[in-house]
């Protein structure tokens, strides 16, 4: 029996006590984890972070345009690489004669540390000395469906529980009034879709809340047409003393657990509407975090939601943003992209730094994989339409906050970016290193499945020492 | 805790995690020079002092007589020259190129040896080194091998031929309906344990209708029930319900868990498959007429091969057309045919051998008789598929579809001609061609080219194009006419896409389509012409081919028979359900006991292997098994005995006493409350508020979603991609909601219904708070709650007692005591006032004016028919 298990029995049974007899099934159990419950579950050692916020760049960023500099292009632009380097390789669309495409986009030193960033990146760059960057990720995929579940499962294939999941299925959360596992998409939709924030085979009370930009912002919150809040408020009192009979006679303690699921529906109503409230926010706040310009709206409101979750205790933030798939169209695709992701991330770290939050938060960002060196030329006709193919060797991606040392680079891949050179960090690395923050140990979290008892990290797996803090 | 022994490094697309400069100097890891393993001994070295007892002390433990990783055993001659799963590791008088070196001596990009370590020591590699250059020498008499072979392990209790045990005489004979009951009695009273009373009448007929159709009883039914008093009253509705056409439906949904039934591809663009359908139609159709399970079995594994197959035996074989699919760019698809062969055997072998063979993709199975070489022998079964669409006509449909199809392809013919699409094509199939053999030349015609392999619908473009245009079939050149119609673009850039007006004419060709008779297709599988060459792949990376492996059934059950020229998927299928096979009917017996009870007799259906707990009732499940197929395999058989003995019939009700002796209610003193799978839930909602529509089988159907729902998935679906379903098939049953893998029905998702990505043998059966939202707040669930209450108002009598009464009769299957009424009595009261003062919210909540009835009463109505459906007494099975 896992910790988690062991104290969600142990909840449960004091639970049973109280209600004199019967016996609860899985369902209680899930409930207790969703509600947090097994939030005093003992992680494996001491936890440096208590919770996560993921900013997740859907569709693989250009790391040679963003965040590794990579001045030799320049010199082999428009010619064709060396076929020593490139007969290897595994593209998606391109041929390993396509051309070099130098980048459009200056770098210089931020930081003390004199980190090397892109010009597209002002804002993140004015935060280097927090930053930890990796540019010699490695991804085994080289498609989007099977990156992204690599990097949120561990494996290319569907069906397993992603990095949230196991985090609220380890440590519950703290929050009571909301789901441990919140997910914030903006931008488009990505190609994994439910995949990146699914349970798999984790019971789905871990799986990943939406919380939705239009609409209810989380599905069915808000009370049916017709019934006003007084209403509901006596709907949910008939329920309860109907249920309470029926458990009286049936003794069966599921019933309780219904009955608590319903409490918790109610307090997630007001506890929501709260959440999205930003009226006591500063100005200076709304201001930094771009909520009010058309440009930065959608990511930066989901990068305040994304603090003001943390706040309130919820374990894993996971924001989506799609899609930086820049096959085609990358100078103005990526000048798109950073002028909706950059300035938020940047007012997020600050904002958290200054509240204190960020020693406790680990904030990750990055993709799924990385982008070729070479140019794709999907219409030969038309100059505008260049891009990068997929490159899942050596790409970039940064951590900061909790238990992270900021201010230093990780890893260093080859002149053309093909390559790492030093310091390889595996999807699988990232994650061990990840849940080691957390205070878990990867090879101990596990979940007997299909008779397997399955990890995050799957196999394989290290924790990167150099990155600790 | 378990955790696997070897990481290991070398995992598909690894190859990159090289640094360059070694891709540059030395691109192939072997062999290496010499110069990087210490050097070999100097010394006289011999076998038994030397070599025997360094492989016995540092070997042995996992390549000997207990157990061969990898396929390698060292204690003796023949095997260890043999070598193991990746070929020789031997190599007599040429140690550096031996692998068995290469991992001793920790090797760049191999795992050393032993695991943990870093490798033998210097010396030590150096006396295996010797051994090797002097030709590896190795006196005939060998060490007695270790004791593992002297003691013989019982036969797992699983594995063991299937007797069909006595029923045990028991105290309480009065008690005991059949066999079942003597099995479940002997046992309680083992313990002194009487069992549960009999659920109370009402009770029990919600409990059996729920469990055999999935839909509550009418009220009509319920009185009728009532009304009933003689001792056949209850058999009369079994038979009634196993008749019912949506028996089929009810027990296809558990079988489609284990299929992972979706109506989309699955991965990225997650294409709709619009007839999925056909083959969850055929499981209906099967089960409903009671197919007897080892046919049930052969024509969904194998239906292609049995002789003269017919159409609906082909049909059968959407079974493995579940797995997902991906149409990415670039994507490599002979890696894809490889998972889909993975997931297919791994599917087979939960849903039918209760195996977890899957954890032999990588090594032998580390706690079942499965070695990774069988593994990969039943893979191979797997590995020669081809996916194949093709009609599917259901009845009706051919004779409308050949009275209109001239017309249909003349007006098809006259729009192409009308576009010129003949010449164009031509001269785009010319240059596509060039294309592929020249890649790199012209980009676009590349992502031209790739998109053929990626994206042609109902068949493989790649095999098209290179058949001469006057020798394709009819269907060929459709398939390929509309592929270069939809996806001209890539080639010419959207200018000259848009000047032939190919999406104009995409419309109107689709138009046409749908507006004459057309035939249903169907996905299925057949075998390819020629056989291949099948092979174990280390560490179950798809890239690195270990030994050559043949078609072959675990050793550890009966042998396969050999019906043709070689082992064949028939042959397997065959295999699977003959009758000395002990797994199948154990597995499928405890399925059925599992929907019954909540829990199966094995806790854990889809691992019936060593280190599952053993079954409760051991005897029951063999009776079962041996009965099952006695009795010609028949399914609704074993159903109606298990729902005809005392002990389905028990009471659900706690037990105190019960608690502390057996809290799991594993020795089966009363019934389980089991609350409803998502399917379920939503159709006991409909069928209580009078909507629910009974049509059986047909395509799958879009119910109302919240929008934003598709946004979610890639490329930010557009609402055209959830065409909301009008009319009844608003109302159909939830096993028929579309099921779009990336963006599932929040709904079912909710409520635990699978995701569709493997097999699933058992779901969970959660409470949380999004449940709660979503029943209380779900447009769909208050429409259907508007519906009772206007039913109950027009149908009941009008007193609110009466009233009361009428709607839980119909919702719950029981009627209401005095408290109740008072309790029920008081919400309406409140509601009423609070909408006295809103009329807007009651015109909201009652959409309909009834006459003599204030709208504000109906709405209050409302409101209370919609707690009734959000009762944790209507989602639970009692």
């Amino acid at each position: 029996m896992s910790p988690q298990e062991a104290i969600a029995m142990q909840s449960r049974r004091s639970f049973l006590r109280n209600c004199a007899g019967g016996i609860g099934t899985l369902g209680l159990a899930h409930l207790l984890a969703l509600e947090g419950r097994t939030a005093t579950t003992a992680p494996h050692f001491a936890p440096k972070a208590k919770n996560v916020i993921f900013l997740f760049m859907e569709g693989a960023p250009s790391q040679m345009d963003l965040l590794d500099p990579k001045p030799e292009l320049q010199k082999w632009h428009g010619k064709a690489l060396p076929a020593s380097v490139t007969k290897d390789l595994k593209l998606a669309f391109i041929k390993p004669t396509a051309k070099v495409l130098g980048s459009s986009f200056k770098f210089e030193k931020h930081g003390q540390c004199g980190m090397e960033i892109s010009e597209l990146l002002p804002h993140t760059a004015s935060c280097a000395d927090d930053i930890c960057l990796v540019r010699s990720v490695t991804s085994d995929a080289f498609n989007h469906h099977p990156g992204q579940l690599l990097l949120f499962t561990g494996h290319v294939l569907a069906g397993r529980p992603t990095m949230g999941s196991w985090l609220t299925y380890a440590l519950g959360s703290e929050s009571k009034n909301l789901p441990g596992f919140v997910v914030l998409p903006s931008g488009a939709g990505t190609s994994a879709g439910s995949d990146n924030y699914t349970s798999g085979f984790l019971p789905s009370s871990y799986a990943g809340t939406v919380f939705r930009s239009s609409g209810d912002p989380i599905l069915y919150l808000s009370n049916p047409k017709g019934i006003s809040s007084e209403s509901q408020h006596a709907r949910l009192d008939l329920l309860n003393d109907l249920n309470q009979d029926h458990y009286k006679q049936t003794g069966d303690a599921e019933i309780e657990s219904r009955i608590q699921s319903y409490e918790l529906a109610a307090k997630m109503q007001t506890s929501a509407p709260e959440l999205l409230d930003f009226s006591k926010e500063a100005p200076a706040t709304m201001e930094a975090y771009g909520v009010n310009q058309e440009a930065t709206k959608a990511f930066g409101t989901n990068c305040l939601l994304a603090r003001r979750l943390v706040e309130r205790g919820v374990r894993f933030v996971l924001l989506m943003h799609a899609s930086w798939d820049h096959h085609s169209g990358i100078v103005n695709g990526l000048k798109k992209t950073c002028g909706a992701t950059d300035q938020p991330v940047a007012a997020l770290l600050k904002d958290l730094k200054q509240r204190g939050l960020l020693d406790e938060t680990l904030v990750v960002w990055g993709g799924e994989f990385g982008r070729t060196p070479m140019c794709e030329i999907r219409r030969p006709d038309d100059p505008n339409s260049i891009g990068r193919d997929h490159h899942p060797t050596g790409y970039s991606m940064w951590l900061a906050g909790g238990g992270i040392r900021g201010g230093q680079v990780i890893g260093q891949t080859d002149e053309f970016g093909l390559q790492v050179l030093q310091d390889p960090v595996h999807v699988h690395d990232m994650q061990a290193t990840m849940l080691n923050r957390l205070g878990l140990d990867h090879t101990k979290l596990t979940y007997r499945y299909m008779g397997r008892d399955f990890r995050l990290t799957d196999v394989s797996g290290q924790v990167i020492k150099k990155m600790l803090a | 805790m378990y955790r696997e022994p070897m990481t290991s490094l070398l995992r598909r697309g690894r190859v990159f995690l090289l640094p360059s400069t070694l891709l540059l100097l030395a691109p192939a890891a072997f062999p290496q020079s010499e110069s990087t393993f210490p050097p070999a001994s100097d010394r006289q070295i011999e076998f038994a002092a030397d070599v025997q007892p360094l492989l016995k002390t540092r070997c042995f433990a996992c390549h000997g007589s207990a157990q061969q990783m990898s396929g390698l055993r060292l204690d003796r001659k023949a095997e260890a020259l043999k070598g193991g799963y990746s070929g020789v590791v031997i190599t007599p008088g040429a140690s550096a190129e031996s692998k068995l070196i290469h991992r001793v001596a920790g090797a760049k990009g191999v795992t050393a040896m032993p695991p943990g370590t870093k490798g033998l020591s210097a010396a030590e590699v150096g006396v295996l080194r010797k051994w090797i250059d002097e030709g590896a020498p190795w006196p005939e008499t060998e060490i007695a091998s270790a004791a593992a072979d002297t003691t013989k392990k019982p036969l797992h209790w699983a594995f063991r031929p299937i007797e069909k045990p006595e029923a045990p005489a028991v105290g309480n004979d009065a008690w005991i309906h059949n066999e079942i009951d003597r099995f479940v009695l002997a046992k309680l009273e083992k313990q002194k344990l009487a069992p549960s009373a009999e659920a109370n009448k009402a009770t029990l007929l919600r409990r059996v209708s729920l469990d055999l159709i999935g839909i509550p009883p009418t009220r009509e039914e319920l009185a009728a029930f009532l009304r009933d008093k003689s001792p056949q009253a209850y058999e009369r509705v079994v038979d009634r319900l196993l008749a019912s056409p949506h028996f089929g439906e009810r027990w296809a949904r558990p079988w489609l868990d284990r299929a992972r039934y979706a109506d989309s591809d699955g991965y990225e663009k997650d294409w709709v498959r619009p007839y999925a359908w056909r083959w969850r139609q055929w499981v209906i159709g099967a089960l409903n007429q009671d197919m007897p399970f080892d046919q049930f079995t052969t024509e969904q594994i194998a239906g292609d091969l049995l002789p003269n197959a017919t159409v609906e035996q082909r049909v059968a074989t959407g079974f493995h057309r579940n797995t997902l699919t991906n149409r990415e760019g670039g994507v490599d698809s002979k890696q894809f045919e490889f998972d889909a062969a993975l997931d297919r055997t791994n599917t087979v072998a939960a849903t039918w051998l209760g195996l977890t063979m899957g954890c032999a993709q990588c090594h032998d199975h580390k706690f079942d008789p499965v070695s990774q070489k069988e593994y990969y022998s039943m893979l191979a079964f797997f590995e020669n598929l081809k996916e194949v669409d093709r009609d599917a006509a259901l009845p009706g449909e051919i004779g409308p579809y050949l009275q209109k199809r001239d017309e249909y392809r003349s007006k098809r013919e006259a729009l192409l001609k009308e576009y010129k699409v003949a010449e164009l094509q031509e001269a785009w199939e010319k240059r596509m061609l060039e294309a592929a053999a020249n890649p790199g030349k012209w980009t676009d015609w590349d992502l031209a080219w790739d998109c053929l392999l990626k994206l042609t619908e109902f068949g493989d473009g790649e095999k098209i194009i290179h058949i001469p245009s006057e020798k394709r079939t009819e269907r060929e050149r459709d398939i390929l006419i509309d592929h270069f119609i939809r996806n001209y673009h890539f080639a010419v850039g959207p200018k000259v896409y848009g000047e032939v007006k190919f999406k104009e004419l995409d419309g109107k060709l689709r138009e046409l389509y749908s507006s004459y008779p057309q035939l249903t297709q169907a996905m299925t599988v057949a075998e390819n012409a020629e056989d291949g060459h099948y092979f174990l792949r280390v560490r179950g990376d798809y890239q690195s081919k270990g030994i050559e492996v043949h078609r072959a059934t675990p050793a550890i059950l009966p042998a396969l028979k050999i019906s043709g020229s070689g082992p064949n998927r028939l042959d397997l299928a065959h295999w699977i359900v003959a009758k000395d096979n002990p797994l199948p009917a154990r597995v499928t017996v405890n399925w059925i006991w599992q929907e019954l009870f909540g829990k199966g007799l094995v806790k854990t259906p889809e691992d019936f292997g060593t280190r599952a707990e053993p079954p409760t009732h051991p005897e029951l499940l063999d009776w079962m098994a041996a009965d099952f197929i006695e009795n010609g395999w028949s399914l609704k058989g074993v159903i109606r005995n298990i729902v005809m003995s005392s002990t389905y019939r028990q009471s659900s009700k706690a037990r105190p006493e019960l608690e502390t002796v057996d809290p799991e209610n594993a020795l089966l003193a009363r019934q389980s409350r089991l609350r409803l799978p998502a399917e379920l839930i939503r159709d006991s909602a409909l069928s209580s508020a009078g909507l629910l529509s009974e049509e059986i089988g047909g395509k799958s159907v879009y119910p109302p979603q919240p929008k934003g729902v598709m946004d979610l998935g890639y490329g930010s679906r557009s609402a055209s991609m959830w065409p909301e379903s009008k009319g009844s098939d608003r109302y159909r049953r939830g096993l028929y909601i579309h099921f779009q893998r990336s963006t599932p029905y929040p709904m079912l998702v909710n409520f635990d219904a699978p995701k569709a990505n493997v097999a699933i043998c058992r779901r969970d059966r959660s409470n949380t708070a999004l449940q709660a939202l979503n029943l209380l707040n779900d447009p769909v669930f208050m429409e259907a709650a508007e519906a009772l209450a206007y039913r109950t108002l027009m149908e009941a009598p009008p007193s609110f007692d009466q009233r009361l009464q009428w709607m839980s009769e119909t919702a719950l299957s029981r009627g209401v005591n005095d408290q109740e009424i008072a309790r029920y009595h008081r919400f309406f009261e409140k509601q009423k006032s609070l909408l006295a003062s809103d009329s807007g919210a009651a015109k909201e909540l009652a959409s309909a004016a009834l006459p003599g009835i204030e709208r504000t009463d109906i709405a209050a109505w409302v409101s209370l028919a919609s707690v009734v459906l959000n009762l944790d007494e209507f989602v639970t099975r009692e």
